[in-house]
């Protein structure tokens, strides 16, 4: 063993978090339609598998389930989204999430508020279950690269850049937001059968608003859009309450902070402050 | 008996979010902003009110004094925060204005403790009947502090030349200002009274549960984004129409639904199935 436990649960936490904030700029980043929800779907998959796992099923089949559970739900959502648009869809996707967590407190199946505990061991080991983690991520990586620089990519900035314009040159805009939703959700689905086996125990408040904050958060302090940004944010703001434990008190306050500071003076997010150095070094360089 | 005591609870709550929320459609109105920083002004408001009457022995002057101080908080969050995001996208100042939440709230807890605070003398803790209602005096303060505000506030925007001006800015700031009204005070102006308001209504809440927590924005902040879509962005007399109906649908919904949903699941299953058919709200901005 190379790494302490701590270690290793805490790049397992990082990866769940970097793939959750893929999933998200996804939907945001690349499509432009802002979700304040999105850990309803990251719950929905982590519920999913906690069920089955409870009833026997093997990981791969939870994950799958899991997958089509919370992509089935993005399906919804993503219907909702070619009703209502901007920051009509923003509260719309704010409440799904309240709704999600609001009914599976009521859910005794679920767990309710006592939180459902009968999740099995995912029987990967330690360092297995950490190898598979870090192999999602950069699956989950090069499918976000492939995404963007595809069609399916470029219809999506389409999107974001112009609803109406896109419209008007005759490409399938609710097709695409759709696709984006779908896609979206169900990586977050994903991600959450990887917490289902990580804690083994599921409470509703684990998928409320502030967790759909945090993830939001990460994809814009990262740069929407940018996958490198949003990874490097998905990292950062995961550890940054590790770093500065030693002001255990003032740990949130100082992650307020920050994303005051950050928005405030770097609106771009961490790519734009790649784009900005570039910019100076290329205007240094011809002077 | 049961519904009427059910439809005052629910106007009693409705009456706190919607003096709550008309500043925040007033702002969004003004600028396209989200503020939900705005909850966090509310339990400032709240905060300074309890200190200051239990310093000074006066509610009245300590809720007076909080109104003040919160307002001016407003206008410099607006000149320090909004003022230089307003060319970016809306998103970029929706989460600058939740990270300002977040300390906020963290704020209010590092400074004044987790378990909140009291009035040192119990104000309002008798009940009043009047004819077959019997209710808290300090619900009755509740209605009563929201219809003043609120009527002080209408009769602001319709009879005076400022609300005129601020009217204008909000429907069309550039026809506004072309017009001579100066809408960078109309900005200040707004987000003074939007604040102030916010301040009077965590005040109200104060009073009725003779308590104020580092916490107590968290309802308000999410609710009363709900409320203003609902009223349909920018749109004033429909915020307050929204935030009645919702106060009066969540009391009526957790009895009747409550095995099923909690109360926040409920306002918004309302919330989404009010958008699905009008997407704009449910009384549209003209």
């Amino acid at each position: 063993m190379i790494m302490s436990a701590y270690e290793l649960s805490l790049i397992a936490i990082v990866s769940i978090n970097v793939m959750l904030a893929l999933s998200l700029n996804i939907i945001t980043g690349l499509c432009g339609q802002v979700s304040l929800g999105h850990a309803a779907f990251f719950g929905a998959g982590a519920y999913t598998c906690g069920v089955l796992a409870g009833l026997g099923v093997p990981m791969y089949a939870t994950m799958a389930a899991a997958a089509v559970v919370a992509g089935l739900l993005g399906f919804l959502v993503g219907l909702a989204s070619l009703r209502v648009r901007e920051d009509f869809l923003a509260i719309t996707t704010m409440g799904v999430g309240f709704v999600f967590v609001g009914f599976v407190r009521k859910q005794n199946w679920l767990g309710a508020e006592m939180g459902l505990s009968n999740i099995p061991d995912h029987g990967l080991g330690e360092t297995g279950f950490v190898v598979l983690c870090i192999a999602l991520v950069v699956l989950m990586s090069l499918l976000t690269i492939y995404v963007k620089h595809s069609w399916l990519g470029f219809g999506f900035t389409a999107v974001a850049d112009d609803e109406d314009t896109t419209r008007t040159l005759g490409l399938d805009v609710a097709s695409y937001k759709l696709t984006a939703f779908v896609l979206g959700t169900l990586l977050a689905g994903v991600a959450g059968t990887l917490y289902a086996y990580f804690t083994r125990f599921l409470v509703p408040g684990a998928f409320g608003f502030g967790i759909s904050i945090s993830i939001l958060a990460m994809v814009i302090v990262g740069g929407v859009g940018s996958v490198w940004g949003v990874i490097i944010a998905a990292v950062t703001l995961t550890l940054l309450p590790e770093f500065i434990r030693v002001v255990n008190d003032y740990k949130i306050f100082i992650y307020g902070l920050l994303l005051l500071l950050t928005m405030r003076f770097l609106p771009g997010g961490l790519a734009d402050l790649a784009r900005r150095r570039h910019l100076l070094f290329g205007y240094k360089r011809s002077g | 008996m049961l519904y009427l005591e059910l439809a005052l609870q629910g106007l009693v709550n409705g009456s706190m979010y919607a003096v709550v929320a008309v500043g925040l459609t007033l702002i969004y109105g003004l600028l396209r902003i989200l503020h939900v920083a705005h909850a966090g002004l509310f339990t400032l408001g709240a905060y300074t009110t309890v200190l200051l009457t239990n310093a000074l022995g006066s509610l009245a002057l300590g809720t007076a004094v909080s109104m003040l101080v919160v307002g001016l908080c407003g206008m410099v969050i607006y000149r320090l925060l909004y003022e230089p995001l307003l060319e970016q996208p809306p998103y970029v100042a929706l989460i600058a204005s939740i990270g300002l939440f977040i300390s906020m709230e963290e704020g209010y807890r590092i400074l004044f403790g987790p378990y909140g605070n009291s009035f040192s003398s119990a104000w309002l803790t008798a009940r009043i009947s009047l004819g077959p209602f019997n209710m808290a005096a300090a619900d009755f303060a509740m209605l009563l502090g929201a219809v003043v505000l609120l009527v002080f506030l209408a009769a602001l925007m319709s009879r005076t030349r400022l609300g005129m001006a601020w009217r204008a800015t909000v429907t069309d700031a550039a026809m506004a200002r072309s017009f001579g009204v100066d809408t960078i005070k109309v900005r200040y102006g707004i987000f003074f009274m939007a604040s102030a308001f916010a301040a009077a209504a965590g005040s109200l809440v104060a009073v009725l549960n003779n308590l104020v927590e580092p916490t107590m924005g968290s309802v308000p902040s999410y609710k009363s984004l709900a409320i203003i879509v609902l009223g349909g962005l920018g749109n004033v007399g429909g915020t307050l129409l929204a935030a009645l109906l919702l106060g009066v649908i969540e009391a009526f919904g957790t009895i009747y639904t409550g095995a099923y949903l909690d109360r926040d699941a409920i306002a918004f299953v309302f919330l989404i199935a009010v958008l699905m058919f009008r997407p704009e709200g449910l009384f549209t901005a003209k």
